[in-house]
């Protein structure tokens, strides 16, 4: 399916493992860790966001909670509506902006602090992204 | 912190005007928007542009409007925070002249929202924090990423979309008392939420219009003021911060730390309290915004703005301090500039206002946001000319009005 492809193109140099890679998660955070950038976004001072560092689970899929999302009902190149911009609250503590995945993308189905966990979506070589899904069971 | 500020009613607004035509202008620019206001602030105020020896916009650069204009400024700001930018220009150009880097400042307004004529629209490169860490995510503007944090307020404070189609409905009664608003016919609770959905849980009703026009003030000192064929309108406090680029990263989803700072601020440098008073605006782009505003400017405690509102607090045929400002909801355009140069500034100085509301309104506070809960700025201002006699009160993040009822009567101030 041609999709247009969603629009992250500009990871940054601070940020660029964050966001690519085939291995993401441990390796981003290894190669943030070498950047001294374990932070998210890459920045010199935000102690709550060590983004890098929550993903790097040691194999263990990164989990948090719907923290707060609304529904789009309007088509964006790469998405089909309705679907769900969500902030997710990992177990660490950092938040980010991501999409609900393998979820219907109703408020019915998409209850504020269900337990969700990492899904990453690779787009391409560059660009692997952290979107979540419920926790099974 | 201490926050140091200009002693209030040293500066005065002596023009003030909005552009010729609102709504939809197909046949005027972006930088003839904000040349139109600006003319018609100084026809307000008798000057001409030789006049102007500051100037302060966004969207457009200080550059171009100053060349535009033929105005040869002395002090120039370009602070562009979002829609909030105006006002913020009003906190600076206020520490300006009182400094006296400049003796008459133009600040101007214009937004092709509606025909998209001549626009400097800024976008965000793929390379910013929210290019990178947002945009992959599928946002499309405000009405995507502005109310991201409402959810979690409603859960936290139980919060029904009743509650929050009631301020669409209460807002759209202010805008039927304005003669330039684009919709006055009243709407229902049903009318919101049967509108068409945007991003759950807001419906198109509950979202920000966007249209043509735009707004212009003229700030000088308060001694030169008098001669001027206006009646003043002065500055008691300001406010201005800024929290993040990226509304993801909101501090707290429930309330908005820029406009607290802001707001504290504004109302610690006019040296009033809550009670004080008579006019209130905050900006309500989106249904949730005078909630948040309400709350984070001190006038009710966490959790209570919705429940207020809902409760036709602040509705028309209310003698209510917190009386919304009128259109913001109907008149996307005008942004902030029109926060102060009118409603809000008409209102406070009482010349001829045909909302008799406002009628006997001496202090109006007028409280902007700017990005997505990004930045933020607050005005206080008086149309009377005498000196405050008391201090700052204490306790302005809670200083509650009683619910469920008519808000309490101002109270007195001694000088005035």
């Amino acid at each position: 399916m041609a999709e247009p492809r969603r629009g992250a193109t500009g990871a940054d140099a601070g940020n660029a493992a964050l966001l690519g890679g085939h291995a993401p998660g441990r390796a981003a955070a290894a190669a943030l860790r070498r950047l001294r950038q374990d932070l998210f976004p890459a920045a010199p001072v935000l102690p709550r966001m060590r983004l890098a560092a929550c993903l790097d689970r040691q194999g263990e899929r990164s989990k948090g909670r719907l923290f707060s999302y609304v529904i789009h009902h309007r088509p964006v190149p790469g998405f089909t509506p309705p679907y769900a911009i969500a902030v997710v609250e990992l177990d660490e503590g950092p938040r980010l902006m991501t999409n609900i995945t393998n979820c219907p993308q109703t408020p019915e189905a998409l209850q504020l602090d269900m337990k969700l966990e990492v899904a990453f979506e690779t787009l391409d070589d560059e660009i692997t992204l952290p979107l979540f899904q419920p926790v099974k069971g | 912190m201490t926050v140091r500020s200009i002693a209030p009613k040293t500066i005065a607004i002596v023009g003030a005007a909005e552009t010729t035509k609102l709504g939809v202008i197909p046949d005027m620019s972006q930088i003839q928007l904000h040349a139109d206001a600006a003319l018609n602030a100084m026809a307000d105020a008798g000057l001409k542009p030789s006049d102007i020896d500051g100037i302060a916009t966004a969207g457009e650069t200080p550059v171009t409007l100053a060349h535009y204009l033929g105005i040869t400024p002395n002090w120039v700001d370009g602070t562009s925070v979002g829609g909030c930018s105006f006002m913020v220009h009003v906190r600076h150009a206020t520490a300006a002249i009182a400094a006296g880097l400049c003796k008459t400042v133009l600040i101007t307004h214009g937004e092709s929202g509606r025909s998209g004529i001549g626009r400097t629209r800024v976008v965000p490169p793929p390379s910013s924090l929210f290019g990178q860490f947002e945009v992959p995510f599928g946002p499309m503007g405000p009405p995507t990423l502005f109310t991201m944090p409402v959810l979690r307020y409603m859960k936290t404070y139980g919060v029904t979309e009743e509650q929050l189609a009631m301020v669409a409905v209460v807002q759209r009664e202010w805008a039927a008392k304005n003669p330039r608003a684009t919709f006055k016919d009243p709407i229902t609770v049903d009318d919101v939420l049967n509108s068409r959905m945007i991003a759950y849980p807001f419906r198109l009703l509950m979202c920000c219009l966007v249209t043509d026009g735009g707004g212009a003030l003229i700030l000088t000192s308060a001694d030169r003021a008098k001669d001027f064929p206006t009646k003043p309108v002065y500055i008691l406090g300001t406010g201005e911060s800024v929290e993040t680029p990226m509304v993801s990263q909101m501090a707290d989803f429930t309330s908005s730390r820029a406009f607290r700072v802001s707001g504290s601020n504004a109302f610690k440098s006019a040296g009033i309290t809550h009670a004080d008073v008579d006019h209130l605006m905050i900006y309500d782009a989106f249904a949730h915004l005078p909630v948040f505003g309400l709350e984070d400017l001190g006038f009710l405690p966490a959790g209570e703005a919705a429940t207020f509102i809902a409760g036709r607090n602040t509705a028309t045929g209310r003698e209510a301090a917190a009386q919304h400002q009128w259109r913001r909801l109907e008149l996307h355009a005008f942004r902030h500039v029109r926060h102060v140069c009118a409603p809000g500034e008409r209102p406070a100085r009482c010349a001829a206002s045909p909302r008799p509301r406002c009628r006997g309104a001496k202090i109006s506070v007028c409280h902007g946001a700017g990005g997505m809960f990004a930045a933020s700025g607050t005005v206080i201002m008086s149309n009377e000319g005498q000196t405050l006699s008391h201090q700052a009160g204490e306790g302005l993040r809670y200083s509650p009005v009683k619910l469920g009822g008519r808000l309490p009567r101002k109270a007195p101030i001694a000088s005035l």
